[in-house]
C-alpha cells in the first residue's frame, strides 16, 4: 500500500482532524461545572412569594423575549408597568425590575452569560446596580 | 419521486427523534450515544475516504486548454492561474477555487435560440448562492463552538456579535441563519425549475439538501420561537466533550431532533457527495502543476514488460532456421568448424 503525495495529504488530514476534535483535547477528562446562579439578593429575601415575573421554566429559556417587549412597550407605547400572570405588578424596567430584584449581576445574569460566551450589550448604556459596579467582571 | 422521498426520509428521520424521546424516553441514547456513534463514523470514514484516494496514482498532468505551460512560445503569454507551472501558481489557483469557486464563476448557460442558433450567457446566481450557502454554514458551524468550549474563545464570541450586526430584536437576529435558508431554498428551486438538472438530480442530491434545511429549520424554531433552555444544552455537549456525559432534565425534544439530524448528516458525510469538502484538494485538474515538458513524469503502474529478443530468439530455433536456409546472424557451431578446416 503505498500512499502518493504522503506528506502533504497527510499534514493536512491531521489538521482538519484536529480541528474537528478541537473541543476533546482542548476540555478532554476536566469537567466543567454548569453557572449556579444565585438568588440571596436582599430584595428577593424579602419577597414572601420567591417569585419571578414570569415561571422559572419561561424565565430559564424567554427573559430576553420578556425584556425586548418591555423595551418596545415603554419606548415606543409608554407602557411602563408589566402586570404578571399572578396579577403583581412591576415596572416594566432593566434596571428598576430585574436588576432591583437580582442585584447580584455578577453572581446571577454574568454566571450564565459567561458560560456560553454572552456579552449583552445593554450595559452600554443601562448602569448595572450599584453593589456591583466596584468589582464588575463586564 | 427522488424528491419525495428524500422528504420522507428526513422527516421520518425527525419523527424517529420525537418518538425516540418523547414516547420511548431515550434521552441518552439520542443524547449521547449516537452523536459519538456519528463523529466515530465521521472521522474514521472520512481519513478512510482521503487515504483511498491518495493510494491512487495520478502520474500525469490534466493541463487545461486555458492557457499554455511557461514561455515555450515567447509569443503565447502563460496563464498564471488557469494553467500554473509552479507550485505558488498551484496555490494561488487552489486558493481561488477553494474559496472563491472560481471553475463554478465561469458557470455559463447554453440556449438553443431559433435559427439554430447557439449562445452562451452569463449565469452567476448558482455561483453566488454556493458562495452564500457555504460560507453562512461555515459561520454557523463556528459559532456552534460556544456549546464546546468553556471558556467560550473571544473569536467565537466576536463572530456572533459580527452576526448580530443588526442588533434586531432579542435573542438577536443571527444574518448567517437566513442567508443560509435562502441560499440552500435557491439550490433546491434551481434543482426543480431547470429540467435539465432536475433530470440528473437524484435522491441523494435532495436529501442532503433537505437534510441542512431541516437541522437549520430546527436551529432556527430554537432561537426564535420555541426557546430552549441553552444552558442545560450547554451542560450536556460540555459532558460530551469532557467524556462525562450527563443528560440534564427539561431539554426540549426539538434540541434532540436538531441533534439527531446533526448527528445523522455527520455520519452520511464521507458516504456521500458532501466529501467534496475533502475532496476539492485532491482534485488533479486543479492540484498539479502544468509541467509536463520541464519534469519526467514517469507511471508508476510501468511493470518490467516480458520481452522476447531477436538473439534469444535465433539462439532457440539457429539448427531449425539452418536447415530450413533462413539466413543467421551467427552461424552454427559445426559448421564453423567445417569451414576452418
Ligand atoms: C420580584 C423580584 C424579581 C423580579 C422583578 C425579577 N426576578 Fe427574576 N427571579 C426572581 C426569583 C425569586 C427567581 C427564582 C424563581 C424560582 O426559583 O422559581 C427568579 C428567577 C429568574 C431566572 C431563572 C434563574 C434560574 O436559576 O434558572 C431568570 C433568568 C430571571 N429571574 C431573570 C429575570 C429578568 C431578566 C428579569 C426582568 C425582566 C427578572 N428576572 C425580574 C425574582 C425576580
Ligand atoms: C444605546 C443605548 C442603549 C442600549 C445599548 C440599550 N438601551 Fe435600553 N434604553 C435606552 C434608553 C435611552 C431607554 C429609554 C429610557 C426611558 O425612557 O426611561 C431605554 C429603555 C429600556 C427599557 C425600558 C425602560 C427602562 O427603564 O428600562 C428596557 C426594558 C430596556 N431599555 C432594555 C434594554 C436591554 C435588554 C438592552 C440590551 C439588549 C438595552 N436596553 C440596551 C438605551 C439603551
Ligand atoms: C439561567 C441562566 C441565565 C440567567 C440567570 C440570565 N440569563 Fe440572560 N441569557 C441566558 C441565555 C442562555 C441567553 C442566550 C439565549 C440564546 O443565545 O439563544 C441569554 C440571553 C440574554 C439576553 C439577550 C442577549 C442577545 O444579545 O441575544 C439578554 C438581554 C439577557 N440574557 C439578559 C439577562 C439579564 C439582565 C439577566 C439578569 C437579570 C439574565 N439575562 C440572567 C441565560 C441566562
Ligand atoms: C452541521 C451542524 C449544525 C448546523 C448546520 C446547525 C444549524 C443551526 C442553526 C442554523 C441554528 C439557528 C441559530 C444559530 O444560528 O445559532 C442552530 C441553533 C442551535 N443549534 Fe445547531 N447546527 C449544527 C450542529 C449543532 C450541534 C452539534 C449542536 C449541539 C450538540 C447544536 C445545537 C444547537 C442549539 C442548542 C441551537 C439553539 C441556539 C440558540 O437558541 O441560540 N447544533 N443550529
Amino acid at each position: 500500500m503505498k500512499i502518493y503525495d504522503a506528506k502533504p495529504i497527510l499534514i493536512g488530514l491531521l489538521i482538519f482532524v484536529g480541528f474537528v476534535s478541537m473541543p476533546f483535547w482542548l476540555h478532554g477528562g476536566k469537567v466543567s461545572p454548569p453557572p449556579d446562579p444565585k438568588l440571596d439578593t436582599p430584595a428577593i429575601q424579602i419577597l414572601e412569594k420567591k417569585e419571578c415575573v414570569a415561571s422559572k421554566e419561561y424565565m430559564r429559556t424567554s427573559h430576553m423575549v420578556i425584556l425586548n417587549d418591555w423595551r418596545t412597550q415603554a419606548v415606543r407605547n409608554s407602557k411602563r408597568f408589566y402586570v404578571t400572570a399572578g396579577g403583581a405588578n412591576y415596572p416594566a424596567s432593566l434596571q428598576r425590575a430585574c436588576m432591583k430584584c437580582h442585584s447580584n449581576k455578577a453572581q446571577f445574569c454574568d454566571t450564565c452569560h459567561n458560560y456560553i460566551g454572552l456579552a449583552p450589550y445593554c450595559w452600554d448604556c443601562h448602569l448595572p446596580p450599584k453593589q456591583e459596579t466596584a468589582q464588575a467582571t463586564k | 419521486m427522488g424528491m419525495k422521498f428524500a422528504l420522507g426520509v428526513v422527516l421520518g428521520l425527525a419523527l424517529a427523534a420525537i418518538v425516540g424521546v418523547k414516547v420511548l424516553g431515550l434521552q441518552y441514547v439520542f443524547g449521547v450515544v449516537i452523536p459519538y456513534a456519528a463523529l466515530g463514523t465521521f472521522l474514521i470514514g472520512f481519513i478512510y475516504r482521503i487515504i483511498d484516494w491518495a493510494r491512487s496514482p495520478v502520474p500525469f498532468r490534466i493541463p487545461t486548454t486555458a492557457g499554455q505551460q511557461y514561455t515555450s512560445l515567447t509569443w503565447i503569454k502563460p496563464s498564471k492561474f488557469d494553467s500554473p507551472y509552479t507550485k505558488l501558481g498551484v496555490v494561488g489557483r487552489m486558493a481561488l477555487e477553494i474559496l472563491l469557486f472560481r471553475s463554478l464563476f465561469r458557470n455559463t448557460k447554453m440556449q438553443l435560440r431559433e435559427g439554430g442558433k447557439l449562445t452562451y450567457h452569463w449565469e452567476k446566481w448558482l455561483w453566488l448562492a454556493a458562495l452564500a450557502f457555504h460560507y453562512s454554514f461555515l459561520i454557523i458551524f463556528l459559532r456552534h463552538f460556544r456549546f464546546f468550549a468553556d471558556p467560550v474563545p473571544g473569536i467565537i464570541q466576536w463572530l456572533e456579535n459580527a452576526d448580530t450586526f443588526f442588533e434586531m430584536g432579542l435573542p438577536g437576529i443571527l444574518l448567517s441563519d437566513f442567508v443560509l435558508v435562502v441560499a440552500a431554498t435557491y439550490l433546491f428551486i434551481r434543482r426543480v425549475v431547470i429540467p435539465q438538472v432536475k433530470y440528473v438530480s437524484l435522491p441523494a442530491d435532495y436529501f442532503v439538501l433537505f437534510l441542512i434545511l431541516a437541522i437549520a429549520i430546527t436551529g432556527m424554531l430554537m432561537r426564535y420561537i420555541w426557546r430552549v433552555d441553552i444552558v442545560s444544552i450547554k451542560q450536556l455537549t460540555m459532558g460530551l466533550v469532557t467524556f462525562h456525559p450527563t443528560v440534564p432534565k427539561g431539554i426540549s425534544v426539538l434540541f434532540f431532533v436538531h441533534l439527531f439530524l446533526v448527528s445523522i448528516l455527520f455520519a452520511y458525510f464521507p458516504f456521500s457527495k458532501l466529501v467534496h469538502m475533502g475532496g476539492i484538494f485532491l482534485s488533479p485538474t486543479r492540484n498539479l502543476p502544468n509541467n509536463s515538458r520541464m519534469v519526467l513524469h514517469v507511471n508508476p503502474w510501468d511493470y518490467p514488460v516480458k520481452v522476447h529478443t531477436y538473439e534469444e530468439y535465433e539462439e532457440e530455433f539457429r539448427e531449425k532456421m539452418v536447415e530450413a536456409g533462413l539466413p543467421v546472424e551467427k552461424p552454427l557451431e559445426g559448421m564453423e568448424e567445417d569451414k576452418a578446416e
